[in-house]
């Protein structure tokens, strides 16, 4: 109740606090990015850190996945939270201050994940290698999180749930389950083939049940506001909330196909990923029907650009998802390269893209300074889009060349020797992303320093193509 | 709003136990009728590879492990496994051979769910990736000296390798110390259950 009786002595949305997640995040981003780009030049034998213990490439790829999650995603989407709940019920945060705390740990928890895991204290969990110690602090962390966001929507006096918040507090029961279960059960309790089962679910539902409704719940809320018009159809937003969360949750044991876990969850899982391609279509025609009129928005408006971006990669991700998931496609793609590209394309191309768009949306409000260098925005946005497509398709490729030549029984070698090519490839495209954020990061500096007295917030689709 | 609310956070929790007992829960309970092993009762019979590194390295041997026994053969798998884990080298090996792909002609016997029900798996190393070649029946196909020289400079024994040199594992004279000696030991249990028929119908290891 106390929240409601200050209410009016304090701003709805607590800018500060969005301020310094959208700066944490692009610093992690940035941290994880030079990891990865360090990692692939293992693979043109050209490490930069030979022979040093805590810079080993196993290790610095532990933080390049981990970071990118926790650091630059979750980092980004509480400050997307933090400006759209209070937007959708008319209520602030819980607690300002619990909010700096939230803030805190959760950079506390990334800089020990990252000493942790350099220091040779990594989990054997994929997506999960936070070091065990580091585990409890996360589901602290994720309870706050959750009590600081979800109590204004249930204090808001607005009829009716818009369709972000119900995606917001599935996710907020999901997250902390997804977080348990996949980081103690395989690793304390559930050894072999059934751990293998729960850790394939983790890798999953992270993806499924954390990143995924947060991103759409933020997708439903920004693009309504930047097109001025509602979403297109709302029987399309129900089935795509319920279809999401009854079949997302089923699909963990389609990362470990054809492996011992009994077969009837292996079919369950196939089943229900090609099942989930209904879900996502009806996802993607709601916020194309949205658009449908209005597309000369995507042109002048860099947010909706990016969102729109990431949108066909997630179509095109997850129709990638329906093929390869089946027996056939895993016979030769499985422990190739590429799932690596895949999942480059749904980490980054998806959610990093989607985080762009935030970043356009909400840094000039958080700093009180229009974007300073709009032009730079334009090239990052083409420079990233270019660097990344390379890569996922570059990977892709030399994913098929990989499972065709370990089928037809060559030499080991010969396998390494024919991706190296590709992996320079990487290498290049990852140079170019990373180029990019390098611009975007100076975008971003040169934006909160200008003088005050020259600007202010920015309007909505402040951002347009620099007139040439 | 409240109740309306509420119903968003209990779906949340239906679906996802749901989801985890369809994925996870009924893997478990049909895996339940292999009993689970534990790391001594892994460690035995002491692998012929273990026996042989207290020949190849017989002052860091006795210096680190003493004698060679079930319980430090136990001990250096442990390690060994920790050593595996901290490195990540799960990350470019796998540790399942697949029905498919030949992989039973290149690697070995299919795996079965019997292998991993032990404390050894726990964590499980199954892996998603191989950049290098799946572990699970890597025992006895090169020597406890092949792997010293690969831990310490891959290249000296693979030129394409791309696997990162470990010299952390080795003292100032270049021989294995503690963890490159578990290490050793890990890789040549890996798979040392299966029938030695079966592997030498597979012929040239070189294959792979």
């Amino acid at each position: 109740m106390s929240a409601i009786a200050t209410a009016g002595s304090r701003p709805l949305v607590n800018l500060t606090l969005v301020r310094w997640h959208l700066t944490a995040s692009a610093f992690f981003m940035i941290v994880s990015m030079l990891g990865g780009l360090a990692y692939s030049f293992q693979f043109n034998q050209l490490y930069p850190f030979p022979g040093i213990e805590w810079l080993s490439p196993g290790r610095v790829r532990m933080v390049h996945t981990n970071i990118a999650a926790y650091g630059f995603i979750a980092n980004a989407f509480i400050a997307g939270l933090l400006f759209a709940i209070p937007r959708l019920t008319k209520k602030p945060i819980f607690s300002d201050k619990l909010g700096l705390v939230i803030f805190g740990a959760w950079q506390l928890i990334l800089v020990l994940t990252i000493v942790g895991q350099l220091a040779g204290y990594g989990q054997a969990i994929e997506w999960g290698e936070t070091p065990v110690f580091v585990d409890p602090l996360v589901l602290v962390g994720l309870v706050l999180l959750v009590i600081n966001m979800s109590v204004p929507i249930f204090q808001t006096e607005e009829p009716g749930l818009y369709v972000s918040l119900w995606y917001f507090l599935a996710a907020f029961a999901w997250t902390g389950l997804v977080y348990f279960m996949g980081n103690y059960l395989p690793e304390f309790w559930v050894p072999g083939t059934a751990g293998a089962a729960i850790t394939g679910l983790f890798i999953h539902d992270l993806v499924g049940l954390f990143v995924t409704p947060i991103g759409w719940g933020l997708m439903y809320f920004f693009v309504p506001l930047l097109l001025r018009k509602p979403i297109w159809s709302h029987a399309l937003s129900l089935i795509g909330f319920w279809g999401l969360a009854f079949f997302y949750p089923m699909q963990g044991v389609h990362h470990f196909l054809l492996s011992p876990i009994p077969m009837y969850a292996q079919y369950g899982a196939i089943v229900a990923t090609i099942a989930v391609e209904i879900v996502v279509l009806t996802v993607i025609v709601n916020f194309f029907g949205t658009l449908h009129g209005r597309s000369e928005a995507i042109r002048g408006n860099l947010a909706l650009r990016w969102f729109y971006t990431g949108m066909i990669m997630y179509a095109l991700t997850c129709f990638q998802c329906a093929f390869q998931v089946t027996l056939t496609f895993q016979k030769i793609i499985h422990f190739t390269d590429w799932v690596v590209g895949h999942a480059h394309m749904v980490m980054f191309g998806v959610f990093g893209f989607w985080i762009y768009g935030f970043f356009i949306e909400l840094w000039p409000r958080a700093v009180g300074r229009s974007w300073a260098t709009p032009r730079l925005l334009t090239i990052h946005y083409w420079a990233t889009l270019v660097g990344l497509t390379l890569m996922v398709v570059d990977l892709t490729a030399a994913g098929l060349v990989q499972g065709f030549l370990w089928r037809g029984l060559s030499h080991w070698g010969e396998s390494v020797i024919s991706s190296m090519p590709f992996w320079w490839v990487r290498t290049f495209a990852g140079l170019v992303i990373i180029g990019a954020q390098g611009l975007f990061v100076y975008a971003l500096w040169a934006t909160a320093r200008q003088p005050t007295e020259a600007t202010q917030t920015a309007p909505i689709g402040a951002v347009t193509e620099p007139a040439s | 709003m409240e109740r309306f609310g509420a119903s968003f956070l209990i779906a949340g929790v239906i679906t996802f136990l749901l989801g985890f007992f369809l994925q996870g829960v009924m893997p478990v309970l049909t895996l339940t009728s292999i009993p689970t092993r534990t790391i001594e009762e892994m460690a035995s019979p002491v692998t012929s590879h273990f026996v042989q590194l207290a020949v190849d390295y017989p002052e860091e041997f006795a210096r680190d492990f003493g004698e060679v026994s079930e319980a430090t053969h136990a001990e250096a798998l442990e390690l060994g496994r920790d050593v595996y884990v901290a490195e990540a080298c799960w990350h470019c090996h796998s540790q399942f051979v697949r029905p498919v792909s030949n992989e039973d002609l290149r690697f070995g016997p299919v795996s079965s769910p019997e292998e991993y029900q032990n404390l050894m798996n726990l964590p499980h190393l199954f892996g998603t990736r191989r950049v290098g070649p799946d572990l699970s029946r890597e025992a006895g196909k090169h020597s406890n000296d092949w792997h010293a020289a690969h831990l310490y400079a891959p290249r000296s024994v693979a030129p394409y390798s791309v696997m990162p040199a470990y010299p952390w594992f080795f003292d100032d004279n270049k021989r294995p110390n503690k963890r490159g000696l578990a290490l050793i030991a890990y890789l040549q249990w890996l798979g040392s259950w299966i029938d030695d028929s079966q592997l030498a119908a597979l012929g040239d290891g070189g294959m792979q």
